[in-house]
Order: C-alpha cells, then sequence, then structure tokens
C-alpha cells in the first residue's frame, strides 16, 4: 500500500507541478514562439494600421471644417476624396476587433450599410443623436458620411445647396461635423489604448486557451473575411441570402457608388497581408509562419500556398466586377456569385483547415473531450 | 474443460476488493457530479439548447427542463449511498438509470468515459459488492460475508481490460501508426508546456507518442493481471494518465482510469486501505470479517446470466461497424460505443438551404439559431446530427409557412489532416431521408483509404 500511495503522491506532485507552471511560457527555439507573433502584429500590422487610420480621420475631419466653412465644389471634392482615403484604410483596420475596438462596437458604429436615411433626416432635424447607442449604429459611420456627401442630391450643385442655401444648412453641417468627429474621436481612443496600455495586455496573453490573443485573433480574423467581407459586401447584394432578390441599394459605398469593388479589394488585401506576413521582414511571423511551423501539409502542398493561392483567386475572381456592384448585380449577377463561392472555398480554408491545422477551437464552450 | 470452469466458478476471494472497488466508484462519480455542476454545464449543456440531437430510438425521453438539476441531484445521492453501502441495489440502480437518462437525453455530450460509467454501474448492479465494509452489511448481519467468489471480481477486470483493448486495436491503424495523425495535431498546441513542451513539435515524438499508446492500450490489461509486472503497470498506468491529464481536455477520465486499475492489486491492498479507513471514521472493521463465504441465490444466478450476457455484447458490439463498407472514420457508422477514444481529428463546417417545394424560394439557414456553438461543433462534421439537423429544420419551416420544405446541406469536413473536402451530397433532399442503420447514401465517398482495425 505504501508503495502505491507513494506512486500516487509523487504523480500527483508531477502534474501539479506542471500545470501550475502553464503561465510561465519559456521562449525556446522549438515551440512556436506566440509572443513573437503577437508582438509581430502589434507592431507590425495593428499599431501601425490604427496609426494610418488615425491620421486619415484627423484629415476627413480638417477637410469637413474645410467643407464646412466654405462649401463649394472644390471642398466637396477634397472631402470626397479624404472619405474615399479615410474609408480604405478601414478596411485594413476592421480586423482588429478586439480590446477597446471591440469595447466601443467600432465596426457597427464605422460601417454599418445600408445607411439608415430616415433615421438620419430625423437626427439632422432634432439634432441630438448620441452616437454611442446602439440604435444609432446605422445613422453614423462612413455610409452616413457617404449619403451627406453623395447621396443628398443626384448633381454636386444640388449636394451643395444643402449646405448653402436650405434652410437647415447648419444642421446639415453640424451633422456632417459630428460624423467626421466621431470618427476621427473612436480612432484616436482605440490607437491610444495600443499605445498605452493594450499592447501589452495583448501581448502578455500568449498562452493557448480560448480567450488567449492568438484564440481571439484568429477567430476574428476568420470572422471577418466570412462575415464583414464575404457576407455583407457581396453575400447580401447578390440576393443569395434573400432566395435570389438582388440588392443594388445594399451594396457598400452606395451613395458614391463606383467604389463597391476598391473597398472589396482593399479588405481582402488586408486579410491576405495579414495572413502572410510582410515578405521582405525576417520577423514575419503570421499565420502563414505559424502552419508553416506545424508543418501543415494537405494533398503534398503547404495548407499555408493552399491559402495564399486562394486569396489570389478570390482577388482575380473579385477583379471580373465592375467598380459598381449595383451595376454588377443588375446587369451580370453571377460574377458576384461566383466571386462568392471563391471567397466561400476560401471561408472554409480558414474556419476549418487552417484552425484545424492550428489546433484553435471556434466555440467558446469548454466541456470535456474523450 | 467443464470440471476447470466449475472449479474456476468455485474460487473465493475477499469481498473487501469489491468492497474498495464500491467506495472508488461512488465517491469518483459524486466528485464528478459536482464538478459537472459547478462548471455550469446541467444550464449549458441541458437546459440552454432549444433542440437537442437524439439517439436512435430514444427521440421520444422527455426533456426535464429545469428538474434536470433534481436528476442530478437524486444521481449524485445515490452515488453516495453507493460509495457507503446504503441501501445498495436500489442506490446502483438509481444511479444507472439516473446517469444513463442524463446520457441519452443528448448524444451532442457523447463520450467514451460517460459511456463506461453506464457499463461499469450496469454490472455492479448484479455484483454482491455491499456483502462487506457497508452500511448495509453493518445493518444486516446476515447480509455480511467476507468471502465472495473470485469472477464476480474479475468480470470488472474483463470490462477494465475491454476499455483497453479495444482502445489499442482501434489504433492499428495507418493514420495512426504511419501518418502520426491526430497527434502530430494535437501535440504541437501543447508546446508552451515545462520540460515536455519542447519536444512536442518534433515528429519523431509524434510517431513515439502513436506507438506507445497503442502499445500500451493493448499491453497494459494482462501487465496489470500478471503479479511479476504489476507494480510497474501501476506506474505506466499513473504516468499515461497524468500525461493525458495534462495534454487534453479529458476532464477528470484519467483519474477514474487509474483508480479502477487499483482492483487489479491483491486484495491484502483493499483490505488495508479499508482498514485504515475504519481507524479513520472509527468503523468497527472485525464486524465484517465474519468468515462467511456468499453463497449466490436464485436471483443472483438470473443476474449472472445477464451480467455474462452483457460481457458477450461488450465483446461483439464494437465490431458492427464491419457491416458497413464505407471508411469508418468517414461516415461514422458503428464509431460510438467502442472505445475509440482521442482516435481521430474530424471538423466540419456545414450550411443549410431551405427550399419551398411550391415557390422554390430559398432560405439559407442561420445555424446559431437553432443550435448552441457547441451543437454546431459536433453536427458539422457528423452524418446522423446533420440529417436530425435537416429534419429540425424540415419541422420548423414547415410550421412557418413554407411548402413542404426541401433541406439541402453544403457540408465541407477535413479529417485528420487531409483538405477539407464535400462530405454531404448538396442534390440530396435530406428532408426526405430517414435515419435507420442502414448505409447512408448520401455521404459522398471519402475517396482514400485508411487500413487497419
Amino acid at each position: 500500500m505504501k508503495k502505491v500511495l507513494l506512486l500516487l503522491f509523487a504523480s500527483c506532485f508531477v502534474l501539479v507541478s506542471c500545470q501550475n507552471s502553464e503561465d510561465t511560457n519559456p521562449t525556446n527555439n522549438e515551440s512556436f514562439d506566440r509572443t513573437a507573433m503577437l508582438t509581430y502584429w502589434a507592431d507590425s500590422f495593428i499599431i501601425p494600421d490604427f496609426t494610418i487610420y488615425e491620421s486619415k480621420t484627423v484629415d476627413l475631419e480638417t477637410k469637413t471644417f474645410s467643407f464646412n466653412a466654405e462649401p463649394n465644389a472644390a471642398n466637396l471634392i477634397a472631402l470626397r476624396t479624404s472619405w474615399l482615403e479615410a474609408y480604405k484604410m478601414y478596411q485594413h483596420v476592421q480586423l482588429y476587433s478586439l480590446g477597446k475596438a471591440e469595447e466601443i462596437n467600432f465596426i457597427q458604429k464605422t460601417n454599418t450599410f445600408p445607411t439608415d436615411v430616415v433615421g438620419i433626416n430625423e437626427n439632422i432635424i432634432s439634432g441630438s443623436a448620441n452616437f454611442s447607442l446602439l440604435s444609432q449604429i446605422s445613422k453614423q459611420g462612413f455610409p452616413a458620411f457617404d449619403y451627406m456627401i453623395n447621396g443628398l442630391g443626384t448633381t454636386d450643385t444640388q449636394i451643395l445647396s444643402f449646405y448653402t442655401s436650405n434652410s437647415n444648412a447648419s444642421s446639415y453641417k453640424s451633422y456632417l461635423e459630428k460624423l467626421a468627429q466621431t470618427l476621427r474621436i473612436d480612432s484616436s481612443v482605440i490607437l491610444n489604448n495600443w499605445n498605452s496600455s493594450y499592447r501589452a495586455t495583448f501581448i502578455a496573453s500568449n498562452g493557448n486557451t480560448v480567450s488567449s490573443s492568438v484564440n481571439r485573433m484568429t477567430n476574428i480574423f476568420v470572422k471577418n473575411f466570412e462575415k464583414n467581407i464575404r457576407t455583407a459586401k457581396v453575400g447580401i447584394p447578390s440576393g443569395l441570402f434573400s432566395n435570389g432578390t438582388t440588392f443594388p441599394d445594399k451594396v457598400e459605398g452606395f451613395y458614391k457608388n463606383d467604389v463597391s469593388l476598391i473597398l472589396l479589394n482593399e479588405s481582402v488585401k488586408a486579410a491576405s497581408n495579414f495572413f502572410v506576413g510582410s515578405v521582405n521582414q525576417n520577423n514575419a511571423r503570421s499565420f502563414k509562419a505559424y502552419l508553416d511551423f506545424v508543418n501543415a501539409k494537405r494533398n503534398g502542398q503547404n495548407l499555408s500556398d493552399i491559402i495564399a493561392t486562394q486569396f489570389n483567386t478570390v482577388l482575380s475572381s473579385n477583379n471580373t466586377l465592375n467598380a459598381s456592384f449595383s451595376n454588377q448585380v443588375t446587369t451580370d449577377n453571377s460574377k458576384m456569385i461566383s466571386s462568392f463561392d471563391t471567397m466561400q472555398q476560401q471561408v472554409v480554408y480558414l474556419k476549418l483547415d487552417m484552425m484545424q491545422a492550428l489546433n484553435i477551437t471556434i466555440d467558446y464552450v469548454d466541456s470535456d473531450g474523450d | 474443460m467443464l470440471l476447470s470452469i466449475q472449479k474456476y466458478i468455485n474460487y473465493k476471494t475477499p469481498t473487501a476488493t469489491l468492497a474498495f472497488f464500491r467506495l472508488a466508484f461512488g465517491l469518483m462519480m459524486a466528485f464528478s457530479l459536482i464538478r459537472f455542476t459547478a462548471y455550469g454545464w446541467i444550464e449549458k449543456l441541458y437546459i440552454v439548447p432549444q433542440y437537442r440531437f437524439t439517439y436512435y430510438g430514444f427521440s421520444h425521453l422527455p426533456r426535464l427542463g429545469n428538474y434536470t438539476y433534481l436528476l442530478f441531484l437524486i444521481c449524485f445521492l445515490s452515488a453516495v449511498f453507493v460509495a457507503i453501502g446504503y441501501k445498495y441495489k436500489v442506490a446502483i440502480s438509481t444511479f444507472f438509470l439516473s446517469f444513463t437518462y442524463m446520457e441519452l437525453l443528448d448524444k451532442t455530450t457523447y463520450l467514451n468515459h460517460y459511456y463506461f460509467v453506464s457499463v461499469v454501474a450496469f454490472i455492479l448492479i448484479f455484483l454482491p459488492a455491499n456483502r462487506f465494509f457497508s452500511v448495509d452489511a453493518y445493518k444486516n448481519s446476515k447480509l455480511r460475508s467476507q468471502f465472495i467468489p473470485k469472477w464476480n471480481v474479475d468480470i470488472l477486470k474483463i470490462i477494465i481490460a475491454i476499455v483497453y483493448v479495444y482502445a489499442g486495436l482501434a489504433k492499428i491503424n495507418t493514420d495512426w501508426l504511419l501518418e502520426a495523425m491526430p497527434l502530430k495535431i494535437w501535440l504541437p498546441g501543447q508546446s508552451d508546456l515545462p520540460i515536455i513542451g519542447s519536444y512536442l513539435n518534433k515528429n519523431w515524438v509524434h510517431y513515439l507518442f502513436s506507438w506507445t499508446g497503442m502499445i500500451y492500450d493493448l499491453t497494459i490489461p494482462f501487465l496489470l493481471l500478471y503479479k511479476p509486472t504489476r507494480y510497474f503497470a501501476f506506474f505506466l498506468v499513473v504516468v499515461f494518465h497524468v500525461l493525458t491529464k495534462i495534454l487534453f481536455p479529458i476532464g477528470i477520465f484519467p483519474y477514474v482510469m487509474i483508480i479502477s486499475s487499483l482492483l487489479f492489486f491483491d486484495s491484502k491492498f483493499h483490505i488495508q486501505v479499508l482498514k485504515y479507513t475504519s481507524q479513520i471514521f472509527k468503523i468497527p472493521f472485525t464486524k465484517f470479517q465474519n468468515n462467511q463465504l456468499f453463497t449466490p441465490t436464485i436471483f443472483n444466478k438470473t443476474g449472472n446470466v445477464v451480467v455474462i450476457l452483457f460481457v458477450v455484447i461488450q465483446i461483439v458490439f464494437p465490431f458492427r461497424y464491419l457491416l458497413y463498407k464505407e471508411e469508418l472514420f468517414w461516415t461514422e457508422q458503428g464509431y460510438r460505443f467502442s472505445w475509440r477514444v482521442m482516435l481521430m481529428e474530424k471538423a466540419g463546417y456545414t450550411q443549410f438551404t431551405v427550399v419551398d417545394s411550391k415557390s422554390n424560394e430559398k432560405i439559407r439557414v442561420t445555424n446559431s439559431l437553432f443550435l448552441t456553438d457547441f451543437q454546431i461543433k459536433q453536427m458539422a462534421f457528423q452524418p446522423d446530427f446533420i440529417l436530425e439537423y435537416a429534419h429540425i429544420l424540415k419541422k420548423y419551416y414547415e410550421k412557418n409557412g413554407v411548402n413542404n420544405p426541401k433541406v439541402y446541406a453544403e457540408s465541407y469536413v477535413a479529417l485528420n489532416g487531409r483538405l477539407s473536402r464535400l462530405y454531404i451530397d448538396p442534390k440530396v433532399d435530406l428532408a426526405q431521408e430517414k435515419e435507420s442503420f442502414k448505409n447512408k447514401k448520401w455521404i459522398l465517398p471519402f475517396n482514400d483509404t485508411i487500413y487497419g482495425f
């Protein structure tokens, strides 16, 4: 009996000591260095991207001030350019929906489309909308801005009249300003949070539990591609979620109208870059490096190459589309659908093959397995 | 031959071994039920889900809603009663029924070790485990017997041996042995562990773990049975199960197996443990040492027939997969209840479209409106789940005005490091397909072969 007890105690001791030291996480060459990956993500993607994005929103706010001071055709064009630049950069930062961004509903606040025109007009009249409320989500962000600078009339003269001769011109101006200001404040809040404390929090959570940064970032990455890119930008307008009824008015950038493709491409490139990591950096440790590290091979090929190739397939398929998806769904919707299908295949690769190879769970249920 | 069987049946052994197992089993079960409840899993797994996935033939078993807690309480109390041996026959029967009821409610939560618990509990109903060191035997001198026929203990050893040997046989396949799958996928995820962590990315370690796992499972019951290797075998049991506990999220199963393996020890060990326990709780141990041999009554003899039949079924049942031609890992026809433990890495991505037969209107189904995350994960790669869910959808949409709904699945599955591929024939209206033990023809072919058991 003593021997048995001794054995039991000895092994329990080993068990306990192993479990307690799980969070010490020694870095060595043999295991994939998740700390390095998180550091790479924070320093080469997230913080630089948010820095650029913030500067774009600052520019948008400045251009809005100039426009409101002198609402003329030249300032309107400058404002549109600034809007599109910021909107393009947003396609990169929408990927990083954690921390402060998640807390303030950054994605929903910034890019819910189609925008709520009736609600916006009510807001303009009342002049007292609280943009942090969930009920205000579809009345702000880039889509609302799009309406304000491209959708108020069919010609520039008509649009400008809302800011000049309209009896409520000052209300229109202040709503435009409020939209620009909210975009800028949100980006500053998120960037400051990363620069102050969140970078360290993000990197420190380097384990492999469901709440760890790598797991969360992977889930967000996949979800972003599935929901924000595949479904919202292509699936819904092309009627795939509505029994074939197409929605030319539910495309991204509807009022400007010739930018849906630019925005889609920007978002796919952002996802692809994040997956591959920069090629000319030695410390490029992203999903591709991680997959190669665990030696994930499928049908004799690197899984990372299969996924990288599929990103290119998606991009080339998307480039057959018209710059305006409103036109595309009315003239030849089949191209939209085949674009969707290439992205659907990528969703399967990411959500199923990549997550499986990296041993990352998609659900948040922590029951036993056997 | 007949003579030696007769001789074997008359072998006697101290009841202490069985009493020890009863005590340990009851306590472990009571503990694991507390753990299950404390984690909030009753709520999460039995109450929150709107729909459930049922075993063939058990779809009418009523769900209990909040009364599930009551069922757990009954199960817990019966486990405690089993442990102390109070009204044992009623207690172990109640435990078996309540525990098995819980398992039969929803196959989403199926785990081999829950099945193991049901199997052991069922056999314990027929064994004289309360004749020694129990409240029953303490109160009733007629019940007390210091010795029982040896086969009463051996039958439990056989069950434990079946679990190991079948788990070992299942590992004799080309994916496990030649590709080191799925350990090649699973082990690198644990490379942060101290000491062993750095080795878990090495390919040779994946093979080493795969092969030793197989050999361990196949040989451990025999090493435990054979006296000279017993201590060494127990050492291996502890190391093996502690390792699996560290590497994989398998709950209390490792402890159950470690404690169960103590059954193989000499009865002197069990007597010592019970004596020691008696000292702590001031139980007059000598009272149980009455030198009586338990002699089976007619009722016991009927029980013996049931137990023997049950063991035969246990031996045959895991081979039912041979009745199906297609790859077992791919179709999972005959996969459960066969001790295929931590054997494959399989995941799926499955979406459904419901079509109105009259208007041809198509609806893409949002799975999260019907199922929990855990259910979605389990449903996505198991054909019987996919079919049952298709019927849930048919019923739901029929009620909501869709004419004779057709249900189509777009399903991708990835198995053991193969690239994901289409799993279910997307042209088959699953609403027309019925669940049965017949081969499911709407599962697309695997187009690969895994050789072995």
